[in-house]
């Protein structure tokens, strides 16, 4: 694919008869700069700018931890969800045949596509007290909109595609032989599974469950109908950084962005590192 | 422990992959089942595992009939081409895999285990791999790993689909080295399926060659070189050449011609094969003439291609020549063969 | 993968086919599979059009030709249309720099490319605030000739360009890894130009891919909520984005044209789905991408 230069030494890329290297890298490299790294540079160096003392006041604050923790609780608490459906519905789609798999297939890609207000206004509706949902839950009395439960269940509704499309390209290289082999050497239908097959999907699950949660923690749109939005309860930490600006308080609003940057960024680490280490063990990602 | 393949067809959708296949193997034997692909010998070996369910017939593991028996109940051993290893276990765990799945009852306790990876280990000249993954080892490793991992549930028979095909010729040599003598010391009853007759000729006790679903000849390796019992046996087997002939008064004759050699049977037509190391070069007596097309060494002697078209028909045939003999390009040969097999067209 | 079961039904019913379920168990996952995305996915996507057209197609009619509405329509278009292009340029422009290029930093690019999608909107709304706000260096600047960013149409396109840019690069780099450079180093081979080569021999081969990619790309673009909430300034009729008059109605209670607003925006990525679909049906899974 390419042809290698007789020069010794460091080479930082391969040289190759195909044009166009510099245009595109060029271009691409400026627009990331001009669209990515230079606002989010620039986020930084003003939130920098307030100093310490004022950051760790705003990091502190009582309603930026609550909201910190419902952030990331419900997103927690839907990624979980998500991973063990995402894991059945991933297996059902790769290894079963059945009438309206590829239109099933393609409704995972929904959250995906549809708009988050969209969705956040549908959910409030189905999930309120008077919704179809909500009404069956009622008379238990659950009350599932304008609770933290609400916004896990909106989350699942979001982060549902990230499980399933990344193990479904994994599940589909499982070997067959391989769980014929395990059923010669005596393990049942239920030890295959558990012992050969989900193992070897660790990784994959793994990074679905970051992606998912990596997203509900950020989440605006699809949140803020079904949340309540109430202070200390089940307000999320996007919703209080809107609030500041509304506020004038570009401080606050900074702080807590620069806070949840450095746990996205934190997150993005781990599951590059994931990928790493499970190509290093398994010789596969 | 003796396996008996009775009567057994095997149909996919409506293609016929084995057709009524019936086979005895003995206790103790190494057995290979030979043939191009499409033959059925690996579907014949995937049913007597009971990785595939038969359209009719049986097979039995000694007197039992194990049709009714699953995979998992049938405690035989099988290794895959592509080793079918477990990617995130270590050797140690996979070998020990079958016996760890087993019920509490019947599972032996852990240090048992250990001692009988490490014994198993050694036995396949593996010795100190415990904790390895599977990437990190060869391709001939991976395959020996494969093999400990089957047998260390103490299967009744062990069964190999091409153990040796994802492998390089020379590790393949010694790996088949190496088979021969690990049966030789552990005796289970080996099935395995090939395409190399060098491998099938060389390992096994007996061979099954086997054609398009059904089995052609069964016998030891000398018999299905020496006395192959069919056309597709005698071609398939060594080196071989044919002509189309017609007996007429007890003569052979090609086109006509004589080729120097009689038949004591009644008239009609067959075919003529024979091997390239049959035929000699002749001065005398009735012979066929070839013209030379083309001559090849091989070991310590020489093949010449021979053309022996009449009427628009075209024919080749491969004749050993000592070195001595001067061949030339476009010269011409007589010949006969002097030992050869003669099968009969039936109407 | 898919049991297509080839052989007759065993005749002896203990016999189970080692690779796969006993059929209790299969349709027992699959009821639990399918009653998940159907109670998940599939009733709010219902939820929508039913409340849209609960009072009738008049009402939803006037909740659409609305002049508020429509000015939202007009803008969720231009600023479509505006940022995909610029995303598709720059996702062609990467992807072929990472799939035909061996190069140091590789594995670092594609995490930048990916990193929208770690971010929050809101965050990502904010980072122009901080840029071009009146606190910055560059908005008064700007102001000053006469270029207004925030609370204007500028500002919308820049957030949800940083939202959705990598959507068609996601799409293509894995399509164009896969098929490598084999084509286009025969037609450089032949005496074609770059730019010959890449119009008559990449574009072609990626032309589903690169389709859908611009497809889900838009969908995004109208869609996108939290970065355009932030950047907007909410200024009814002037710069209010389709969703964002959907929360506009919704706020004052007026359920059905909310949710009448709503369903154009579902239609379009539910016709974006039909493509996917689509395009599997005809080429295969991983022709369409499926990888995001």
């Amino acid at each position: 694919m390419t042809t290698s230069t007789p020069a010794a030494g460091w080479k930082w890329r391969q040289t190759s008869v195909i044009p166009g290297f510099g245009l595109t890298l060029g271009y691409t490299l400026t627009y990331l700069i001009l669209i990515i790294l230079i606002p989010l540079a620039g986020l930084v160096w003003n939130t920098a700018g307030l100093g310490l003392d004022q950051f760790v006041a705003i990091a502190t604050d009582e309603r930026t931890l609550k909201a910190l923790r419902v952030s990331f609780g419900t997103a927690f608490a839907a990624a979980v969800v998500n991973v063990v459906f995402g894991v059945i519905v991933a297996w059902v789609l790769v290894r079963y045949n059945f009438p309206g798999r590829r239109l099933i297939d393609a409704m995972v890609d929904l959250p995906f596509a549809l708009p988050t207000a969209v969705a956040g206004i549908a959910l409030t509706a189905l999930y309120a007290q008077k919704g179809w949902v909500g009404a069956l839950f009622a008379p238990l009395g659950i009350k599932i909109a304008f609770t933290p439960l609400g916004i896990v269940i909106a989350l699942i509704f979001i982060g549902l595609p990230f499980v399933v499309r990344t193990v479904q390209p994994v599940m589909e290289e499982i070997d067959k032989q391989v769980e014929e082999v395990a059923a010669t050497l005596g393990a049942s239908r239920f030890q295959t599974i558990t012992r050969v097959i989900l193992p070897g999907l660790v990784p994959a699950i793994l990074t679905g469950f970051a992606l998912a949660f990596a997203r509900g923690v950020g989440e605006y749109g699809s949140v803020i109908f079904i949340a309540g939005n109430i202070p200390y309860v089940s307000e999320i930490a996007p919703l209080l950084i809107v609030i500041r600006l509304e506020e004038f308080n570009y401080a606050g609003a900074q702080a807590i962005a620069t806070i949840m940057l450095v746990i996205s960024f934190a997150m993005l680490f781990v599951i590059n590192l994931i990928q790493a280490w499970s190509r290093k063990r398994y010789g596969y990602a | 422990m003796e396996v008996t393949v009775s009567g057994i067809v095997k149909q996919f959708d409506r293609f016929p992959a084995l057709n009524d296949v019936s086979l005895k193997i003995n206790s103790g034997e190494l057995i290979a089942l030979l043939g191009p692909s499409g033959s059925g010998k690996t579907t014949l070996l995937r049913l007597i595992a009971g990785l595939e369910q038969p359209t009719s017939g049986r097979i039995l593991f000694g007197d039992e009939d194990a049709s009714e028996k699953s995979v998992q109940e049938r405690n035989i051993g099988f290794v895959f081409q592509h080793y079918a290893l477990f990617r995130h276990m270590t050797v140690a765990e996979n070998i020990a895999f079958g016996l760890k799945v087993r019920p509490s009852g019947s599972r032996p306790s852990k240090a048992e285990i250990r001692k009988k990876v490490s014994d198993l280990l050694d036995m396949v000249h593996l010795p100190g791999l415990e904790k390895r993954y599977p990437s990190q080892l060869s391709g001939g490793q991976r395959q020996r790993v494969a093999l400990a991992r089957a047998v260390a549930i103490e299967p009744k028979v062990l069964l190999l689909d091409e153990p040796f095909g994802a492998l390089d010729a020379k590790v393949r040599k010694e790996l088949r080295r190496w088979l021969r003598e690990f049966h030789d010391r552990t005796g289970h009853t080996t099935v395995f399926v090939t395409h190399d007759q060098e491998e099938a000729l060389e390992l096994a006790d007996r061979v099954v060659v086997m054609s398009q679903g059904k089995i052609e000849q069964v016998g030891t390796a000398d018999d299905v070189y020496d006395r192959p019992n069919s056309p597709f046996v005698f071609s398939f087997i060594g080196e071989s050449s044919h002509l189309p002939v017609t007996i007429k008064g007890g003569q052979i004759l090609f086109q006509g011609e004589p080729l120097g050699i009689s038949d004591s049977g009644p008239d009609g037509e067959g075919v003529l094969f024979f091997r390239p190391q049959d035929v000699h070069e002749v001065t005398d007596g009735q012979a066929l003439t070839g013209k030379v097309t083309a001559t090849r060494r091989l070991a310590g002697t020489r093949i010449a291609e021979l053309d022996i078209s009449a009427d628009g028909e075209a024919h080749h045939i491969e004749i050993e020549v000592p070195l001595e003999t001067q061949v030339q390009i476009g010269g011409e040969l007589r010949f006969r063969p002097a030992a050869w097999k003669l099968f009969r067209n039936t109407k | 993968m898919a049991t297509l079961d080839r052989s007759p039904q065993p005749r002896s019913r203990r016999f189970i086919d080692a690779a796969s379920e006993p059929l209790p168990a299969k349709l027992a996952l699959l009821t639990l599979a399918i009653l998940f995305l159907a109670f998940f996915l599939v009733l709010p996507l219902v939820v929508v059009f039913f409340e849209a057209f609960r009072k009738g197609f008049e009402e939803f009619w006037l909740a659409i030709n609305e002049p508020d509405a429509l000015s939202a329509i007009r803008l969720t278009l231009l600023v479509a249309a505006i940022s995909v292009p610029l995303n598709l340029v720059f996702g062609v422009a990467a992807a072929w720099a990472i799939a035909k290029f061996e190069f140091k930093g590789k594995a670092f690019l594609i995490t930048l490319i990916d990193l929208p999608f770690s971010v929050s909107p809101v965050i990502s709304g904010l980072v122009f605030v901080v840029l071009f706000g009146s606190g910055s260096l560059l908005g008064p600047w700007l102001k000053s000739y006469g270029i207004e960013v925030l609370f204007a149409v500028p500002g919308i396109v820049l957030a949800t360009v940083f939202v959705t840019f990598p959507f068609v690069a996601r799409e293509l780099i894995p399509l164009m890894e896969d098929q490598g450079s084999g084509d286009e180093e025969a037609a450089l081979s032949l005496g074609a130009s770059g730019w010959q080569t890449f119009w008559y021999v990449t574009l072609p081969n990626i032309k589903w891919g690169l389709l859908y990619g611009v497809l889900l790309c838009n969908a995004r673009a109208m869609g996108e909520f939290g970065a355009v909430s932030v950047v907007s300034g909410h200024i009814r009729g002037v710069t209010n984005t389709m969703p964002l008059h959907v929360e506009i109605l919704y706020n004052e209670y007026n359920m059905s044209a909310a949710f009448a607003v709503a369903t154009l925006l579902a239609s379009l990525a539910l016709v974006t789905l039909v493509f996917k679909t689509v395009l599997e049906l005809r080429f295969g899974a991983g022709n369409a991408g499926g990888r995001h």
